[in-house]
């Protein structure tokens, strides 16, 4: 038995992600194989080769790697596919573009998002924006996953794995990747970030969502979080909305400013292990969730609480 | 050009469902149903396209039973041309929701595929790229803008720390997001003349699709609620608080 892991990274780093999906791997008790796909990605190869627990690192390397698109990366792993029983990645959206594919070229069922592998064949993931746990199993000799990269520690460094290279398959020629748009910011990453400070459509505007909380999260090394209705209306970028359909998290600090708590919005943040909630509305649901809630105007007390903070 | 847009049939986005006792699935009897949000938006862009005189032709298509008429009658007062039906059993697995979809492209031969991104009841966000593997077609996935031009649709594509913008040959296969646009509200002339326009219905079974579940559902529970806190009735309070708890702030 050997298992497949598709690494994410973006050409320099290798996700952090993927020492989860290491972790996660470790289930099956079998030898772990890591596929780097890219152009010139060495040092990625290298930063998975030391992840501890990895017995192979294979690395295809091709110009049309550089900005791999699904099609290509679902036909190249299909074409080394063959001997691995678990193919699994760490749930992102490049896996979530990517693996589906892979599932229907190998007519193999894939599990998404798994938050709890509870045998070699059995799953827990979340259905209804999260409301409902759901156990599954697949019958296909194969089992293909992606897992919540945040409910598994991550593999620790030193270890020395095995780098073979493989061939890659000519790149698809109905797509071409044209460019690409990357959020600047000088904070932590929003997925693996300790603290979090979200706000809601109740800053009124891109400029307060700026002015009010970008200080406070300077002062705590907090990301920024956003509510699907702060997206919509463009006071913050896309990349940064929390919820069912954005970002999970699960920080040691979440502050949600303005925040009215719906279900899909909890979905992303209640596995955090503390929750602050301001809001003005003392019957908000954001404090069934909160362990702290201070019911106030966020543009008295976010400038007090940020004055307060050394 | 002609337009395909698969909409699912799903449990209203503001209920939150209940468990049956035994634990061996939801209960979603009597429940309110609705069309999944992303594939009012699928359908939504779809119609734009029609609109600018883009596409000349919308066909709906919806999987499962014959509820699911529900769904379409509302894709045909937004303004589809046509609905399918493909009669089906309500447990339709992913790859056999494609493999089914597939067979329905073969024989429409659609120039460009919507779906929704994910559907709000299973979120597994797997169909619209299992889709274009099997037809081997380019994929545009978490779409929020789209340009055709010519023989090429350009796609920008919301991904963790931006956005990315592909260009792919027609025919291929686009998932939306939220933000493709905002979808129109339904009129109740429209819903009223929607009653009377026909739906087409295949049963799956003349598909020759292998419609085996893969997956098992073993059971279903409610996750470990969070309890309420308290209340903190100043800043001063609440940094207190946070203070008290190890390594949080300093
Ligand atoms: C299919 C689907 C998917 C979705 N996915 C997501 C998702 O991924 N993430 C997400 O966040 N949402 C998502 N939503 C939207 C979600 O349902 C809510 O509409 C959204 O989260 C509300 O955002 P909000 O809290 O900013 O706005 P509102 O609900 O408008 O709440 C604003 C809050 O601010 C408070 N407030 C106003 N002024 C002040 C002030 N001066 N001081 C303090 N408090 C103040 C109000 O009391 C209120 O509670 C989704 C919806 C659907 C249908
Ligand atoms: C173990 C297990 C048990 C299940 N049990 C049940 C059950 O008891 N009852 C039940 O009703 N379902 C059941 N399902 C089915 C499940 O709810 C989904 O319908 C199925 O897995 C498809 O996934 P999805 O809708 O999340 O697809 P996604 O890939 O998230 O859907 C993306 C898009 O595909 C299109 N699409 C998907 N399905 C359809 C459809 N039927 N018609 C038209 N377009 C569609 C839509 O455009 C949608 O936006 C079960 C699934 C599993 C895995």
């Amino acid at each position: 038995m050997k298992i497949l892991i598709l690494a994410e990274h973006d050409g320099l780093q290798l996700s952090s992600s993927v020492h989860q999906a290491v972790t996660a791997a470790q289930f099956w008790n079998s030898p772990i194989h890591v596929l780097v796909a890219g152009h010139s990605a060495d040092a990625v190869v290298q930063q998975a080769a030391s992840i501890h627990g990895v017995e192979r690192v294979v690395h295809a390397n091709a110009a049309h790697l550089a900005h791999p698109l699904a099609e290509d990366i679902a036909n190249l792993v299909a074409s080394i596919s063959e001997g691995y029983d678990v193919i699994l990645a760490a749930h992102s959206s490049f896996s979530k573009n990517a693996l589906p594919r892979l599932s229907a070229l190998l007519d193999v069922a894939m599990i998404s998002d798994v938050l709890e592998i509870k045998a070699d064949n059995t799953y827990v993931r979340s259905t209804y924006a999260g409301n409902v746990l759901t156990t599954i199993q697949s019958t296909d000799a194969v089992q293909l996953l992606t897992v919540h990269g945040s409910n598994f520690t991550a593999a620790s460094l030193g270890g020395n794995a095995e780098i073979t290279s493989t061939e890659t398959p000519a790149a698809f020629k109905k797509a071409s990747w044209k460019s690409e748009v990357r959020s600047q910011s000088d904070r932590p990453p929003l997925g693996s970030a300790k603290i979090v400070v979200s706000g809601g459509r109740s800053l009124g505007s891109a400029e307060k969502f700026e002015q009010v909380l970008s200080p406070l999260a300077y002062k705590l090394g907090a990301a920024l979080g956003a509510t699907r209705a702060a997206v919509d209306a463009g006071y913050a970028p896309n990349d940064i909305q929390v919820g069912q359909t954005g970002v999970v998290v699960a920080p040691e600090l979440y502050i949600a400013v303005g925040v009215s708590g719906a279900i899909q919005h909890t979905y992303g943040m209640r596995d955090s292990k503390i929750v602050v909630a301001i809001n003005q509305d003392p019957d908000a649901p954001i404090f069934q969730v909160a362990d702290y809630g201070l019911v106030a105007d966020l543009f008295d007390v976010i400038p007090e609480l940020t004055a307060a903070i050394q | 050009m002609k337009i395909l847009v698969a909409v699912k049939r799903v449990v209203d986005y503001n209920i939150k469902v209940r468990i049956k006792p035994d634990g061996s699935d939801v209960d979603i009897e009597g429940v309110k149903m609705g069309i999944n949000p992303f594939d009012e938006n699928a359908l939504e862009e779809a119609l734009r396209l029609k609109e600018k005189g883009v596409a000349t032709e919308v066909v709906a298509v919806s999987l499962g039973t014959s509820a699911n008429q529900d769904v379409l009658r509302h894709s045909l007062a937004m303004g589809a041309d046509r609905a399918i039906l493909i009669e089906a059993s309500a447990d339709l697995q992913p790859l056999a929701v494609a493999k089914l979809l597939k067979s329905i492209v073969t024989r429409e031969q659609p120039n460009l595929i919507i779906l929704g991104k994910q559907a709000i009841d299973d979120d597994a966000g797997q169909t619209g790229q299992m889709l274009a593997a099997l037809l081997d077609y380019p994929q545009g996935t978490f779409a929020s803008t789209l340009q055709i031009e010519g023989e090429e649709v350009t796609v920008t594509r919301e991904v963790d720390g931006g956005t990315e913008t592909l260009a792919l040959a027609l025919p291929a296969v686009i998932t939306a997001d939220l933000r493709l646009n905002e979808p129109r509200f339904v009129k109740l002339p429209n819903l009223m003349m929607a009653r009377k326009k026909p739906i087409e219905t295949i049963n799956a079974a003349e598909l020759g699709v292998n419609l085996d579940a893969r997956l098992k559902l073993i059971q279903v529970s409610e996750p470990a609620v969070r309890k309420a806190g308290i209340k903190v009735n100043s800043v001063e309070e609440l940094l207190n608080k946070l203070r008290s708890h190890e390594g949080i702030l300093v």
